[in-house]
């Protein structure tokens, strides 16, 4: 089957996805932290969450099972669902 | 012929095929043509036919299709590279006229048709298209990446009513390209709301994403001329916070060719034609103008309508003029009449066997339409009559004009009744209307349809919205090739 695809639409956006916009503020917005359970990670979210919660934004703290994987669906959700923006930590 | 093809020597040209039985009756005719002078031949299958000093090799069919070649043996005259004559299969007088040489195959019968040239075989034209034709297209091309899977990756660039889209491949498009005469870069119409042009070509690529054949194109088409004028008003359909969305009526012979549903379930799912083509139209106004829930579609509720919304009137089994008729069309041409409406509601009435007391159901079912107290003629509505209460109206000798007058007739409301706060509901009309008459809907505001299965004391209502110049108006286009 053939790989390519004619474009429906308009065209007038570009074919890449765009980013969703950048929040206007952090003030009063909540932003999720989420742990991908690697070493140290915690450490880096520490510092974070004082520095957001400092520029008036809501902060909340979400961990996944495992950095090996992806974050299960529901956590997912739950963050699209609870947050207008998520910092994920790397670590190491 | 193809504009761009390479053109044929001078002289005869013919194309065969050794699996003709007619090419290989002639095989001794085009030795002799080709002993008399200029001949060549184009073979599309097999290079030791026919016997003659080295046939043209075509087995890539490229020269049979640039020059439109329909049928073995073709035989034509090519006189400074321009095509003069050509002739389909075997005919001793044609064949002596045109290339001048006299007792052609004495020992033949006088003619013989020809075979299909592999060139328009159905299990070859679509490859040939690709490779043809594909430069026609004018759309973006979108390379997927080796992971990514066709169907997500249609959903993540948000093409999507929310179904499965059939991906709109170059071969699926050209396909169904030819659903139309049009030319593939005619502007349809410009789309709102970011009146967008928007070409046959990319109607085609939301036709294949919505599942239509290529016979449904020529609907589609007409559909969407019909939502983007300004009679139509899409952009304020899209806007409102009504559930309303367009509802394609198909009128016609279209609508046998089509294999459309005007029965049992007409208004529901198992149809291809009447599931794609309204989803097809949902689709360009989505795509190409821009028209998404949440950004300028409004609606506060919607209704699972506006994935797509169409079905074929049920003209055969009606005792009245079809719907296309009321505004002008032809009877017995294919037509399309656009409404700017709701899903449907179910009304019941088994025991009424006059038409004064069916009419008097339907109308007190029109009255509750969006709020009972709510009237002042600046609404439409469609009322859908299925044939078991049809025939309550054709029995009694009926016209769909006596059924229309005494419906407004009944729907021309006591202001008393209609006043805010009039029965404990703050809703209604201001002080003003006690007194007066007022109809509920405009004097043309009521669409009669015929459809339905043949089972069932049941009509329906599929409300409108704000109708006349000011909001929306039904209109109708004609469906052409």
């Amino acid at each position: 089957m053939s790989r390519t695809l004619l474009d429906p639409t308009h065209e007038n956006a570009p074919a890449i996805r765009e980013r969703l916009a950048r929040l206007a503020t952090l003030d009063g917005a909540t932003v999720g932290l989420l742990d991908i359970s690697k070493a140290r990670g915690n450490l880096f979210l520490d510092r974070l969450e004082e520095r957001l919660q400092q520029a008036g934004a809501n902060t909340k703290r979400y961990a996944k099972p495992t950095f090996t994987k992806p974050a299960p669906i529901d956590l997912r959700q739950q963050i699209a669902v609870e947050c207008d923006a998520v910092v994920e930590a790397l670590a190491d | 012929m193809d504009a761009t093809a390479p053109t044929l020597p001078d002289g005869l040209v013919a194309f065969v095929k050794r699996d003709c039985p007619t090419c290989v009756l002639v095989a001794p005719v085009l030795a002799q043509l080709a002993d008399a002078g200029a001949l060549t031949v184009y073979t599309q299958d097999d290079l030791a036919f026919p016997a003659i000093p080295s046939p043209v090799d075509d087995r890539e069919l490229a020269v049979s299709w640039q020059h439109a070649i329909e049928a073995v043996p073709t035989l034509l005259r090519i006189e400074g590279g321009k095509e003069q004559e050509r002739i389909l299969g075997w005919h001793r007088g044609e064949w002596e006229a045109l290339s001048g040489v006299a007792t052609l195959g004495p020992e033949l019968p006088e003619q013989r048709a020809g075979c299909g040239s592999l060139s328009v075989d159905p299990s070859r034209i679509d490859d040939l298209r690709v490779r043809f034709d594909a430069g026609r297209l004018k759309a973006r091309r979108l390379e997927l990446a080796s992971d990514e899977d066709e169907f997500e990756a249609m959903y993540t660039r948000g093409w999507s009513d929310g179904l499965p889209l059939v991906p709109p491949t170059e071969r699926r498009v050209l396909a169904m390209l030819e659903g139309t005469t049009r030319a593939a870069d005619e502007t349809v119409a410009l789309v709102p709301p970011d009146l967008a042009p928007c070409s046959v070509e990319k109607v085609a690529i939301n036709a294949v994403m919505a599942g239509c054949k290529p016979e449904y194109l020529r609907v589609v088409l007409a559909a969407v001329e019909a939502a983007c004028t300004d009679a139509f008003n899409i952009h304020g359909l899209l806007a409102t916070t009504m559930s309303v969305g367009p509802v394609v009526v198909l009128n016609g012979p279209i609508r046998k060719r089509l294999g459309m549903n005007s029965g049992i379930n007409a208004f529901g799912q198992g149809n291809r034609a009447n599931s794609t083509i309204g989803r097809a139209l949902q689709l360009v106004l989505r795509n190409v103008g821009g028209g998404r829930p949440g950004e300028v579609d409004r609606a506060t509720l919607g209704n699972p309508g506006k994935l797509g919304f169409c079905f074929a009137e049920d003209e055969e089994g009606s005792p009245w003029e079809p719907l296309a008729c009321e505004f002008g069309a032809e009877a017995g041409r294919d037509a399309l009449v656009l409404f700017p409406g709701e899903g449907p509601r179910t009304l019941v009435d088994q025991l009424s066997r006059e038409p004064d007391s069916l009419a008097r159901t339907f109308a007190a079912n029109l009255r509750a339409m969006y709020h009972p107290k709510m009237a002042g003629g600046a609404m439409e509505a469609m009322l859908a009559v299925s044939p078991e209460h049809s025939r309550v109206f054709r029995e009694a000798r009926w016209s769909k004009h006596q059924l229309l007058e005494r419906l407004h007739a009944l729907l021309t409301l006591p202001g008393d009744e209609l006043v805010r706060g009039v029965d404990g509901m703050a809703e209604g009309l201001p002080e003003i209307v006690r007194g007066q008459a007022i109809p509920k809907f405009r004097p043309d505001g009521i669409r009669i349809v015929h459809v339905g299965g043949g089972a069932g004391l049941f009509s329906a209502i599929i409300p409108g919205w704000l109708s006349g110049p000011g909001g929306s108006q039904t209109v109708l286009q004609e469906i052409t090739p």
